[in-house]
């Protein structure tokens, strides 16, 4: 960027895939995520789930079906998808969507990187925003009775982790990824979820139950999924929505607007 | 260049240096009216992508076809079993499918206002001879026409439906007529809420997701309360508690007035002075709604 000292320093003494963290992408992300008053409505969230547990835990004292009911029916299913579109697609979509995603690909830094820099950067934001409002949350319901408010904190981690992943992986291929993204976690995932069973196995949702089922005391979660199979597909959802959405930005065609 | 010689040079008048040609407009002016009422079919004709791109007609033409089709089925349901009365009220429909609902808004909204705001182009609306009136009014009503028609027109298919299955005319005008009024108070409310959010920011990602936040964050928490407070023996507490979330509120208004049975845990309707101010609240909301509106255009994209 700088005029200055152009006889310094020969370049290209380090390889350019040297790492997988590139710290001046991750604060750019971050910026765009929780820059101005965007991060109003991240914060408004949590605060919601908070002032419920509140209201709920001063109405009714302390119950653990009630409490898995709010962090299960409320939290997991509602609070944890919204929040995982709103970082996941907005840290790469709104650069796509203006175009200006094409001077951060212009730079000599490893698409791939792009990507993995800009996950990090979403998940840090999903769990901020959703698993500790949660544990906080269950800790205000019923003082982590059954280890309930550890293991849908846990559980809302998890499913941060693969919720970025893929609406992160949507914004990449999609003007309209925050539609699609809420069309998966609010239609596909409540909604059909809750009419045919088959479809709760393809339920990040779910994955992120049976995760949170094994931390919990006995019968505490429930989850249609076994454990073993919850983990791979976890694992795997994550890993091939980052290859694939890395493998999209290197062949990145900026359409005109609509 | 050449110089050109213009066809049909107006007799130049002595204090022209040059005359190019350029001539005065004497047709009629169409006036303010006719562009408040251009603004409204066009933003009514794009929340359904009609003259967009092909990209931007699949989102809302597949709702609007699954709304649709969800009224054939049960249509088609009725016949075949030769029940005595639709599976579903009228009334009631919209509610099912608020989700659809609730995505088609959170799609269309930030469509409608969104980019007129980031492309700057409200300063050459306002450039014509329209009024910040005007622009709110087009845009509020284009919005929830635009709900109305995909609310209504599933209501219409049912009916037809119901009437070729021969159930009870009279019952059917009824409930149909209960549920025009319940999905144009739902239009109303919805499209106020959606374009007030869709307004606030001019990117469309971010005011998509703050519209379905909107509308199904507050809908979770109240139905998980609801819930509860069944549970815990306090049924009073259940009718207030759905003043506090916009799905309710019209399951409410529906449940109270226009015959319907209530999507509240155990089919609880409220009493009817709690329904008067569920009716108060929904329309206060509504004129909220547009008076936000005003304010914010008062300022917006200047």
């Amino acid at each position: 960027m700088s005029t200055t000292t152009p006889t310094a320093r020969p370049a290209a003494t380090t390889p350019p895939r040297a790492t997988f963290f590139h710290p001046t992408v991750a604060r750019l992300t971050y910026r765009a995520l929780l820059g101005r008053r965007r991060a109003l409505i991240l914060f408004a969230l949590p605060a919601l789930l908070v002032i419920i547990a509140a209201a709920v835990r001063a109405l009714s004292g302390a119950d653990d079906a009630t409490a898995s009911g709010i962090l299960g029916g409320f939290a997991l299913a509602t609070m944890v998808p919204l929040i995982g579109v709103i970082a996941g697609t907005g840290a790469i979509g709104p650069e796509i969507d203006d175009g200006s995603v094409v001077y951060l690909l212009s730079k000599p830094v490893s698409r791939q990187t792009i990507i993995f820099t800009k996950l990090l950067v979403a998940i840090g934001v999903t769990v901020v925003f959703s698993a500790v409002p949660v544990l906080i949350a269950g800790f205000v319901l019923n003082g982590n009775s059954q280890q309930i408010a550890v293991a849908y904190a846990v559980a809302a981690a998890v499913a941060s982790l693969a919720y970025s992943a893929l609406f992160l992986f949507f914004g990449t291929i999609s003007r309209h990824a925050v539609v699609f993204g809420l069309v998966y976690a609010l239609v596909w995932e409540s909604f059909v979820g809750s009419l045919v069973p088959g479809a709760r196995t393809l339920s990040i949702q779910q994955w992120a139950l049976a995760v949170g089922q094994r931390v919990g005391a006995e019968g505490a979660l429930s989850s249609s999924v076994q454990l073993p199979l919850a983990i791979g597909l976890l694992v795997a959802v994550t890993v091939v929505a980052t290859w694939y959405a890395g493998h999209r930005l290197k062949s990145l065609t900026l359409a005109g607007e609509e | 260049m050449p110089p050109e010689t213009t066809t049909s040079a107006p007799a130049a008048a002595p204090n022209v240096i040059h005359n190019i040609g350029y001539r005065h407009y004497d047709g009629p002016r169409l006036g303010r009216a006719y562009a408040r009422r251009s603004l409204f079919s066009q933003s009514v004709r794009g929340s359904y992508g009609l003259g967009r791109s092909a990209k931007s007609k699949v989102l809302p033409m597949l709702l609007f076809g699954v709304m649709s089709l969800t009224a054939g089925i049960l249509v088609a349901v009725t016949m075949f079993t030769h029940a005595k009365s639709l599976p579903v009220e009228y009334t009631r429909f919209a509610i099912y499918l608020q989700a659809v609902i609730a995505l088609y808004l959170a799609a269309q909204a930030p469509q409608s206002v969104s980019r007129d705001l980031r492309f700057k182009t409200v300063p050459l609306y306002f450039s014509r001879p329209i009024e910040r009136s005007d622009y709110v009014a087009a845009k509020f009503a284009a919005m929830a026409g635009a709900l109305f028609i995909l609310t209504s027109v599933p209501l219409l298919i049912l009916y037809a439906g119901a009437l070729l299955a021969k159930l009870d005319f009279l019952d059917q005008t009824k409930g149909l007529a209960q549920g025009l009024v319940c999905v144009a108070l739902l239009s109303l409310l919805f499209g106020g809420i959606g374009l007030v959010v869709s307004a606030l920011t001019p990117r469309r990602g971010f005011g998509v997701a703050a519209v379905i936040a909107v509308l199904t964050v507050p809908y979770g928490a109240v139905s998980a309360i609801q819930g509860i407070a069944f549970v815990q023996g306090k049924e009073a507490a259940v009718g207030w508690l759905g003043l506090f979330s916009p799905v309710t509120l019209i399951d409410g208004v529906q449940s109270a007035f226009l015959g319907g049975t209530s999507s509240f845990p155990n089919g609880l309707a409220p009493s009817t002075a709690a329904g008067f101010v569920y009716l108060l609240v929904t329309l206060g909301v509504i004129a909220g709604c547009y008076a936000l509106l005003s304010l914010r255009y008062r300022k917006a994209g200047l």
